[in-house]
């Protein structure tokens, strides 16, 4: 086990939801993220996976410092972020950087690719002209463009090239850890795999930390150390790839595991197909949050809601299958 | 065997500048035949001509393609020689489109049940009572509770995977031979598409409809595909019954779709990546266009054009490396 790069405990994030035009009043609050505790470690890789509107995305933002939390603490290398002083606010926002989903949104496109790569490094630590170039064109190279690129404009790209430019931005400020939002499901399959390839090969050599954000399931196993199974702004099972990969646990990863597509015609599996959809965070249900859809709910689901406990050495798991309520 | 329900002989839709000067050969040369009560998947990557191939069918091109060269048989006459009233009888009727994003296909201005009960009274003629009734029936079939109430909501009071198994009741209502799906689930969870998925399987089922599912994921074709058209720059480079392709694929970009791709059982420490970018429709390399990445390419690759082979029961490809066999 490595040293941990980033602690998150206990972290919420409600958003209000307002009634009236002058006189706003909240009459509601959307439960975004409910208590999300995790752990990622230096040059490991934390995998969330969920349906759309689970918190996934919140929980990012909220590390990214684009979004305060409502409560709940955000540790990096031993320092709670809210407490930090303005000089070193900076050098976290510096060491946590960002690869977004679509390459075509997150490149201005009436800059030069050269000073999209360049602009975190003059905001944070301006270099000299000609060190400034060579920096980009390193860049460049690491994430495999030609070097000469640095005068073209987005629009010049493919898709999978843009992907590579944003990485290379991400990279610019040497950051310990980057929050990969769906940073493949906007590539065509062939690009797909490249890309996979090139941020495997980053961590590697720059012993990176990710958070890769991602709804397609065999993606997230093949990319991640540890993996966090979220459902309405809850972590349901916590675990290793391999754990989650040979002995899901939760009904809903079960599920989500069956519903994912196989890899060949006659792959056999365990057919769950959960019925209904996600309920509305506005209002969600009692006790377990996923015991309307479960196909195993007890009566103790509706009731109690199950914390996330160990069932195996690192699998945690939130269901009262796995612990009899004594 | 008996006649298949579409058979597509040759295809070739061009978009033509409008001076005439620059050819982009989006289908070229696309051919497969199609049974009733079948499934057949097209796989390809964006630009690879999938949905222009699928529109050709329905004869809904944008304004500068052509279709240029082919016939589109369907059920016994050629939909290409067919007027433009006589292809609205076809549309919405006989063969049917589900559209990616059931946001755009939807209009927000109507209810659902005004919006599924149109083809019924334009093709059917049907009104009134009888025509509610349906609808009512059409909805329970695509597993809407309370369809009562359904009918008289927007678009917008559903949630995205309800709004696409509307689209899906649209695209039944009125029985059609033939359903083209055009990447039906990429705007869905992956729980939701499970549902979608098996329900598009239970309606075939009951109706013996065949169906075309364009799709670029590979996972969708081997659960839900009889046979499989890989489609690359405008050609059809392989196309087999659905274990074939997985089992014994013949041409080197199918192989290499297939190793592309994480597998969700066991793990792979690297996935095998194919190089450099799908080419530029408008500037394509000479020779077969696969042959810039492809890691098997000869010097011969480079220069001609691979013809279509015969490698096996109904599995054709294009690839020079089957000329000597």
């Amino acid at each position: 086990m490595s040293d941990t790069l980033v602690e998150i405990r206990d972290l919420k994030k409600y958003f209000p939801v307002m009634k009236g035009v002058i006189f706003q009043k909240p009459i509601g609050w959307v439960k975004a993220v409910d208590g999300v505790s995790y752990t990622i470690g230096t040059g490991e890789t934390l995998g969330l996976v969920g349906e759309s509107g689970c918190g996934k995305t919140t929980t990012s933002k909220l590390l990214l410092m684009l979004e305060k939390p409502t409560s709940g603490a955000i540790i990096f290398r031993g320092h709670d972020i809210q407490t930090l002083e303005k000089n070193e606010l900076k050098t976290y926002r510096r060491g946590v950087q960002a690869v977004f989903q679509d390459p075509f949104s997150s490149l201005n496109p009436r800059i030069r690719v050269g000073d999209i790569i360049a602009e975190p490094v003059v905001v944070n630590e301006p270099l000299p002209k000609a060190q400034m170039q060579e920096r980009v064109q390193e860049l460049l190279r690491l994430v495999g463009l030609n070097p000469g690129a640095s005068n073209l404009f987005p629009h010049e790209f493919s898709g999978g090239q843009r992907q590579r430019i944003a990485i290379a931005r991400a990279l610019s400020l040497n950051p310990s850890l980057i929050v990969l939002d769906e940073p493949v499901s906007a590539l065509d399959v062939s690009i797909r795999a490249q890309i996979m390839n090139l941020l495997q090969d980053l961590q590697q050599q720059f012993g990176l930390s990710y958070l890769l954000i991602a709804h397609d399931l065999a993606a997230v196993l093949h990319l991640s150390t540890n993996i966090a199974v979220m459902y309405l702004g809850k972590i349901v099972e916590f675990g290793t790839s391999d754990e989650l990969r040979h002995k899901p646990l939760h009904p809903y990863t079960q599920a989500l595991f069956s519903a994912a597509l196989p890899s060949h015609p006659d792959e056999q599996r365990e057919e769950i197909i959960i019925a209904g959809e996600v309920p509305s965070p506005l209002n969600p249900p009692a006790g377990c949050r996923f015991h309307p859809r479960c196909p195993f709910a007890k009566p103790v689901c509706s009731e109690i809601e199950p914390a996330l406990r160990s069932a195996t050495n690192g699998h945690q798991v939130a269901c009262h299958l796995y612990n009899e309520p004594s | 065997m008996t006649e298949p329900l579409l058979d597509i002989k040759q295809l070739r839709t061009y978009f033509v500048s409008a001076k005439g000067t620059r050819v982009v050969k989006a289908v070229d040369g696309v051919s497969f035949t199609l049974n009733e009560g079948e499934t057949m998947g097209v796989v390809g990557e964006s630009g690879s001509g999938k949905t222009v191939t699928s529109l050709s069918i329905l004869r809904l091109l944008p304004p500068a393609a052509r279709i240029v060269g082919g016939e589109i048989w369907f059920a016994g006459e050629n939909l290409l020689t067919k007027s433009e009233r006589e292809m609205q009888r076809v549309r919405g009727s006989q063969i049917t489109m589900i559209l990616q994003d059931p946001l755009m296909s939807l209009n927000p201005l109507f209810t659902i049940g005004n919006q599924i009960g149109e083809p019924l009274r334009i093709h059917r003629g049907m009104r009134g009572h009888s025509l509610t009734e349906r609808v009512k029936e059409l909805l329970r079939g695509v597993r809407i509770s309370s369809p009562e109430v359904r009918m008289r909501e927007y678009p917008h009071q559903m949630s995205g995977g309800m709004r696409q198994r509307i689209v899906g009741a649209i695209g039944i209502s009125c029985e059609p031979r033939l359903l083209i799906a055009d990447e039906p689930t990429t705007s869905l969870d992956v729980t939701i598409q499970a549902q979608y998925l098996n329900l598009l399987k239970d309606i075939q089922l009951r109706s013996g409809l065949a169906m075309i599912f364009i799709t670029h994921n590979i996972g969708i074709v081997a659960r839900m595909c009889d046979k499989v058209a890989v489609m690359y720059a405008g050609k059809l480079v392989e196309r087999a019954p659905v274990r074939t392709i997985f089992n014994q694929p013949a041409h080197p970009y199918t192989e290499a779709l297939l190793n592309a791709m994480p597998k969700l059982t066991d793990k792979t420490e690297r996935l095998w990546s194919i190089e450099g970018q799908p080419p530029d429709l408008s500037n394509l390399p000479t020779g077969c266009p696969f042959s810039p990445r492809c890691p098997k390419a000869e010097d011969r690759c480079h220069r001609e054009v691979p013809p279509e082979y015969q490698v096996g029961d109904q599995h054709f490809t294009r690839c020079w490396l089957w000329e000597r066999r």
